[in-house]
């Protein structure tokens, strides 16, 4: 599981299944990819997070041939993926909505099987994703979880090499999530490369050996998942004091924020992997403080952290 | 569900496309009010235009001329319907794009597009021969119902286009009302519903350059041997490429904003 820092070296040394190579895409004046470069090599599961319009999905969207990189290359096992014999190893997985609601679910399964040399047969699709008893139903008389279910079985059907999911268990409850997981798990099992799209960090936690984080059009971080996490398990104490805060120990980062709107003490967001320590600390050096509240760092506070992961930092912003 | 990787052949696109026609007709089949009511009207337009007038319906010669204006006006609303406003809603669907980075390209769902709604089209046409056959004096050989047929797919090309420009250039919900303001007026000024020798001269002359009204005189020229007027062919291949650029031009457009 875990990869030293040699592992990326040698799984681009490899062949690619995957290749962006400083793609730029813009629409209009928005620029939704920024010179980005990806590899993802066979049998890695590489998830993908960032804010929604990162550039996530555009990402997908070039490496299934929906859409044309401005500038630099996309290759899908070695070729175009806008020639559709390059896609023949592609899986992906309509969005949950787009299923067609008057066709049966054995009758999509059979539609989108039959345009691979090699697919999964229909019943033993079904079978696996606890659907067999819904062969006859019409997609759109199908619960949410179930289209999802769907989504994510359609994409496995022609045997691919390499899988796209994009958000594919956004909306669902634990039981159906933890299925669709063992799912994609049991095909990364069998050798299987996925790249999937979340902003849930617990999914990528979950399934992940290596995170890439995307925000803005721009790849802000590419690392093995232990890596990450370690970025990512910091706790934010908030708190109110006029001293430098910044300074006790076990703060990976602080940020004063001046309040003019406010009169009194300005406040701190103090970054610590241990919050429990860093709050006795406090208590016991007898520093006055108020207002004390302790979170979770926000995905959007986990990616700033990934990207600023030189020790200690202090920025002074003033607020909006 | 196994990674394996295997060298079988891809199937072949014209397994490809007998595959988007089934499963496109079987998307639309199951909306029977989406089949019926392209049957129903032309029905009714039978009844009211035709079986009532004596004049009409009591003379073989006329008889044909008012099933074949109905048939092509059959043909035409199925083709703006079925191409312009199914088109413009396939294309606000979701499963679009999912279908179009399956390994197949472009053709096969053209294909099937096509293929359906000359189906849907010759649906269309069933019931006003059949009301034709039982209720007028209408009573054409086999052959001539063949030639008519033929005849019928052919003349339905620029309609095609015309669908086909308007479900590429719209969505879907001003698709609607456009195919209808184009259909009735071009059905009418084309005399699908009155006979054109009923029009003044003025309209006759507008008459002629539409592409309804050289559809129609160019099926009725096959069906009865009454020659159609002299530049027909020359209208409807006009349009027929008039329509071909717009369609193009809505189809490149719709992958320039949607799949840049």
């Amino acid at each position: 599981m875990t990869e030293g820092p040699g592992g990326a070296a040698a799984r681009r040394a490899g062949p690619t299944l995957v290749e962006v190579d400083r793609v730029t895409k813009r629409f209009g004046d928005v620029t939704a990819l920024d010179d980005v470069s990806l590899s993802v090599g066979p049998g890695e599961l590489v998830g993908m997070l960032g804010p929604n319009g990162a550039g996530k999905s555009t990402l997908l969207s070039l490496v299934s041939g929906q859409r044309r990189p401005d500038a630099g290359t996309v290759r899908l096992g070695g070729g175009d993926p806008r020639d559709a014999a390059s896609r023949v190893p592609l899986g992906l997985t309509p969005q949950e909505t787009g299923l067609p609601p008057t066709l049966r679910v054995g009758e999509v399964v059979e539609f989108v099987g039959r345009h691979y040399p090699s697919r999964v047969p229909t019943a033993e699709l079904l079978d696996r994703f606890g659907l067999a008893d819904l062969a006859k139903r019409q997609t759109g008389s199908l619960s949410g979880g179930q289209k999802r279910r769907l989504a994510v079985a359609l994409s496995l059907v022609g045997r691919p090499r390499v899988v796209l999911l994009d958000e594919p268990t956004t909306g669902l409850d634990v039981g159906a999530r933890q299925a669709l997981w063992a799912a994609i798990r049991e095909y990364h099992a069998d050798g299987g490369t996925v790249l999937l799209t979340s902003h849930y960090l617990e999914e990528v936690q979950e399934l992940a050996q290596r995170v890439v984080v995307i925000d803005r059009g721009v790849v802000r971080a590419d690392a093995p998942l232990e890596t990450a996490l370690a970025q990512v398990a910091l706790r934010r104490v908030l708190v109110r004091s006029d001293a430098p805060l910044d300074a006790l120990p076990g703060v990976v980062r602080a940020e004063r924020v001046a309040d003019p709107g406010t009169a009194g003490d300005p406040r701190w967001e103090l970054y610590t992997p241990d919050a429990d320590a860093l709050v006795r600390e406090l208590v016991t050096s007898g520093t006055p403080f108020h207002g004390l509240e302790i979170r979770g760092a926000s995905l959007e506070e986990a990616f700033e952290q990934m990207v600023a992961h030189d020790a200690v930092r202090t920025d002074e912003r003033s607020a909006r | 569900m196994s990674a394996a990787t295997t060298t079988a052949a891809r199937p072949g696109v014209l397994t490809l496309c007998l595959l988007h026609v089934r499963f496109q007709f079987l998307e639309t089949v199951r909306v029977p009010i989406a089949v019926i009511g392209n049957l129903v009207f032309p029905a009714l337009a039978m009844f009211f235009f035709v079986v009532p007038q004596d004049a009409v319906a009591g003379d073989p010669l006329q008889s044909t001329v008012a099933v074949a204006s109905l048939s092509l006006f059959a043909v035409c609303s199925a083709c703006l319907f079925s191409y312009g406003v199914g088109v413009a809603e396939d294309r606000q669907q979701p499963f679009d794009p999912f279908v179009r980075a399956l390994p197949a390209g472009p053709l096969p769902r053209m294909v099937g597009r096509i293929v359906n709604g000359m189906i849907f089209s010759l649906f269309g046409v069933v019931p006003v021969v059949l009301i034709g056959w039982l209720f007028t004096a209408a009573a054409p050989s086999a052959i001539q119902l063949l030639v008519g047929v033929v005849t019928l797919v052919v003349v339905a090309v620029p309609f095609t286009l015309l669908g086909l420009a308007v479900g590429y250039s719209l969505p879907a919900k001003a698709a609607l009302p456009v195919v209808q303001v184009i259909l009735f007026p071009l059905a009418f000024a084309g005399g699908l519903f009155l006979p054109p020798f009923l029009f003044p001269a003025w309209l006759d002359t507008v008459s002629e350059l539409t592409p309804t009204r050289a559809a129609r005189d160019v099926l009725v020229q096959t069906l009865t041997g009454e020659p159609a007027y002299a530049y027909a062919w020359v209208v409807l291949i006009g349009w027929a490429a008039v329509f071909a650029a717009l369609a193009v031009a809505a189809y490149r457009r719709d992958e320039g904003r949607r799949f840049r």
